[in-house]
């Protein structure tokens, strides 16, 4: 779409930009207070400090973490867990986005599907879990099932404001010009969704690790979020706050593709 | 409505000499019921002649904007009609483009593909032609610089002007154009009125200029349209014959300070008798007036 010059670019990355980030001082800033806090953490854990003090040392957790980084199951959770995220959120996209678009532009198709979606909106995804495990035929599904809801409602809701948002002036300029129903979908209406699209992945892919996680505890034997969870029943705490780092890591990974993917799609925004 | 056929979607290639001939007739237009009734235009007649550029001024809030909407087909008269060419319009289309005072530009596409955007969605005109008119017009406004970039790295100034090449290359009968340069700063609203005025002595389509600011409205027009307040009816029309090309140094002219001193005089008058009406909008007329009245007595008028 666009005519950049192509040769800073990797994967639709500034290069330049990315070596200026990473070099910045606001960067540097910020591996100083992590180093510091680690520190700190470890301090505390030596001096036995209530509270802070009962979570494992840095020390221990490092030691762990070798041990973990050669065993299969901790990667295979990695695995397990982006997969089920990543299908519910793909799915809840290959079906909320149509859905939301039909709703925002057609009233009729609104009346009729609006009051269905905001009766199972306000149900916690989690709530769903038990009858998901009853009427999936595998956990697997209904685990997915479950991280699937999370990005759903999300998803619709803001497709769904994000076309009755689009500004009147764009529509009527497209009519004038010549526009036929079809141009003013794909070349007015959807291009002016982007941005709340883009909104509600952000938010749903938020949600899906949430609730992967605690499906995961309660309803799988696989994941990172069972992970953690078995490790707390056998009483290995070192990994539990792996499991809780590379939970964060794993949901962090999540926003930055989002945010790639979020910055192709709408390339206007980017520029100030 | 009456069933005369409607030609504006038949074939019009290049410009239209003489075409765009706007006729308003006994138009009115309310929004709202009940008590929150508001009449707006109330069997408003006024005439644009086609090859002209016609200027409308009258206090804020007068229905300039809700004239500008029925013209361009978003909003259906009460009663009365409106006719190009003796057409009634009927809904928007290519014939009668609007530039607006906020941008509409779509954010999502370049410059260039917002000024391509409408001969390419009729599926007029070979992509090479099409091209090489696009970057003529951004050249002609300065924007050739800025084909790639999109409306949010633009200026006001700038934007202003690429709205102006997107309507313009679609050659419409009538180029309205609602208080296209309100909110720029002074200088940039200058350079814009420079750059209007060439594009319309060069391309002479009909063009319907609205404005709440006297100096602008004299030097652009042909024909100067002086609208009373609510209920807003045609209260003179000012045969503007200054010369053409028109130059800034006109400004300064005898002639021109003669029109501009026979203009004040009568919107001073419909400002008056709108604060005399006690209506909450007219105070907002009285000191736009004002501040009109004020800016003459730096050039050393009378007020």
């Amino acid at each position: 779409m666009t005519n950049q010059p192509n040769h800073h670019y990797f994967l639709g990355i500034n290069l330049i930009k990315l070596r200026k980030q990473i070099f910045s001082k606001t960067t540097s800033r910020g591996i100083v207070a992590v180093i510091a806090a680690v520190i700190l953490w470890e301090i505390c854990s030596r001096l036995k400090v209530p509270i802070i003090g009962m979570i494992p040392a840095p020390s221990s957790v490092i030691k762990s973490l070798r041990a973990l980084l050669m065993d299969t199951f901790y990667w295979e959770s990695w695995v397990v867990s982006f997969k089920r995220v990543f299908v519910g959120f793909i799915v809840a996209q290959i079906v909320g986005i149509p859905l939301g678009l039909a709703m925002g532009i057609s009233r009729h198709f609104r009346d009729l599907t609006f009051p269905i979606i905001e009766i199972f909106r306000p149900i916690p995804p989690l709530a769903w879990v038990p009858t998901a495990v009853i009427f999936w035929p595998t956990p697997e599904m209904s685990i997915t099932f479950v991280t699937f809801l999370g990005a759903f409602f999300t998803l619709v809701l803001n497709i769904l404001g994000g076309v009755k948002n689009v500004d009147i002036r764009y529509v009527r300029a497209a009519k004038s010009l010549g526009s036929s129903n079809g141009d003013i979908f794909w070349r007015i209406i959807l291009p002016a969704t982007f941005p709340s699209l883009f909104t509600g992945m952000t938010v749903g892919m938020g949600i899906t690790w949430e609730v992967v996680v605690a499906a995961e505890m309660i309803a799988s034997r696989s994941g990172l979020g069972f992970l953690t969870w078995r490790s707390y029943i056998a009483g290995d705490y070192p990994v539990i706050v792996i499991g809780m780092i590379s939970i964060g890591v794993a949901g962090y990974l999540s926003s930055a593709l989002i945010r790639l993917l979020g910055g192709r799609l709408t390339p206007w925004l980017k520029i100030i | 409505m009456n069933n005369h056929g409607n030609k504006e979607n038949g074939n019009h290639n290049g410009s239209h000499p003489g075409a765009g001939h706007l006729e308003i007739q006994a138009v009115s237009k309310a929004y709202g019921v009940g008590p929150l009734r508001q009449v707006v235009l109330e069997d408003c007649s006024l005439t644009v002649e086609s090859g002209k550029l016609t200027v409308i001024i009258g206090p804020s809030g007068c229905g300039k904007t809700t004239l500008i909407n029925l013209l361009a087909g978003y909003d259906t008269v009460d009663a009365g009609t409106i006719l190009i060419d003796g057409n009634p319009v009927r809904g928007p289309g290519r014939d009668r483009l609007v530039v607006f005072q906020e941008t509409a530009l779509f954010p999502w596409m370049t410059t260039f593909q917002n000024v391509v955007y409408g001969p390419q969605v009729r599926g007029e005109k070979h992509k090479g032609n099409l091209e090489a008119e696009a970057m003529e017009l951004l050249r002609k406004v300065g924007l050739a610089d800025f084909r790639d970039k999109y409306p949010t790295q633009l200026s006001g100034g700038m934007q202003r002007r690429a709205e102006l090449v997107r309507a313009l290359i679609n050659t419409p009968k009538v180029m309205m154009m609602d208080e296209p340069f309100r909110g720029l700063d002074a200088m940039t609203r200058e350079l814009m009125q420079e750059y209007y005025v060439r594009l319309f002595e060069e391309h002479r389509l009909t063009n319907l200029f609205v404005t709440s600011e006297i100096e602008e409205a004299i030097f652009l027009a042909d024909r100067l349209i002086i609208l009373s307040n609510r209920p807003t009816k045609v209260r003179t029309v000012i045969e503007i014959t200054l010369p053409r090309p028109r130059e800034f140094t006109m400004l300064t002219s005898r002639e021109y300070l003669n029109y501009k001193q026979e203009a004040l005089e009568i919107l001073h008058q419909e400002a008056m008798k709108a604060f005399a009406s006690g209506s909450q909008a007219a105070v907002a007329d009285f000191l736009e007036a004002y501040s009109v009245t004020r800016s003459t007595e730096k050039t050393e008028q009378k007020p």
